[in-house]
């Protein structure tokens, strides 16, 4: 597909971006991010296991750099001074590569998010030089503020994170929808392929997704619904539905019928 | 001398953070390091002194969401 869409410096021709967690090994993880078409893969940054297994694959390995373009996450971080500390590790891990995720965690029950922490964050780390897409709820109010502070897309969920329950919030996603400017990408809700075309079908840029992928029976036949559900909720989108009617409307011409 | 180490205390001589990266066997791996809440950058490892007290957090990549 030649529809392009663009996040601050970078240009992807993916539309679905996805996680790296959750998959049986870096084999399967391989297999699935390049079955799923994306550009954009998201990591997490943790403390390195010191003394144990030296010789253990590194995920750099398999989602090499070169290819995809790594998109840092700052989950597990419950506070703004976290994630800016975790953001700041990741660009040095990527060779000053500043496109981050910032999430900041309220608690583990809903891993809603916590705008307040994420608000400030948000601040530092756009004043530090980061180009931010930032996970949030769904309060078009916050994700205004977020685009205020200079974010490069904001992220609001649609259902909890590995819900898979799917857009539990279409109203508000339209209503961000319409009242950002900058990318809007669902991050966090979707459950299956339908799910994904949903949000794009509402207009959303981009569908960020990992556990639908990952903790489906066959996560590779999966990547490939994903990527397909993505580009058909975008071409839905472009195409203009037709409008709900309330009676039937027959397609096959009313006049010159047998009698 | 004793520091923190990704929350582990551990006893060593006065080295370098290149020093200490070598002693862990984490030359050449694709890691990051922060010592008391600062980045070292890579061409600083060497030049990077460590004190008793200090703190490390010597991170990489992981698969996440």
């Amino acid at each position: 597909m030649s529809d392009q869409f663009t996040v601050g410096s970078h240009t992807f021709q993916s539309r679905l971006l996805v996680g790296t967690g959750k998959y049986q090994d870096l084999e399967e993880t391989g297999r699935a991010i390049s079955e799923s078409g994306a550009d954009v893969v998201t990591m997490a940054v943790r403390r390195t296991n010191l003394g144990q297994n030296p010789n253990e694959p590194n995920l750099l390995d398999v989602i090499s750099p070169d290819t995809y373009v790594l998109l840092p996450n700052t989950a597990g971080c419950h506070t703004a001074d976290d994630a800016v500390r975790t953001c700041r590790l990741a660009r040095e891990l990527l060779d000053g590569h500043t496109l981050v995720k910032l999430e900041v965690i309220s608690n583990s029950r809903t891993l809603y998010p916590d705008v307040v922490e994420t608000l400030a964050a948000a601040k530092t780390l756009v004043a530090e030089g980061f180009e931010v897409m930032v996970y949030t709820s769904d309060d078009p109010l916050i994700a205004q503020q977020l685009e205020a502070i200079g974010c490069v897309a904001v992220m609001p969920l649609g259902a909890p994170i590995g819900s898979g329950l799917g857009l539990q919030n279409p109203y508000n996603i339209r209503e961000i929808l319409e009242t950002v400017s900058v990318p809007v990408i669902v991050d966090a809700g979707v459950g299956t392929a339908s799910d994904a075309t949903v949000a794009m079908e509402l207009g959303c840029d981009g569908v960020l997704m990992n556990t639908a992928i990952a903790e489906a029976k066959d996560p590779i036949k999966m990547a490939r619904a994903m990527r397909l559900a993505i580009e058909s909720g975008r071409l839905a989108f472009e195409a203009g539905r037709m409008p709900r009617k309330r009676y039937a409307d027959a397609s096959s011409p009313e006049t010159g019928l047998i009698e | 001398m004793q520091i923190e180490v990704n929350g582990k205390s551990e006893t060593l001589e006065p080295m370098s953070v290149a020093e200490y990266l070598a002693h862990a066997d984490l030359v050449g791996k694709r890691i990051a390091v922060e010592h008391n809440g600062e980045i070292v950058p890579k061409s600083q490892f060497e030049h990077v002194e460590l004190r008793d007290g200090d703190r490390l957090e010597i991170v990489h990549a992981i698969g996440g969401g």
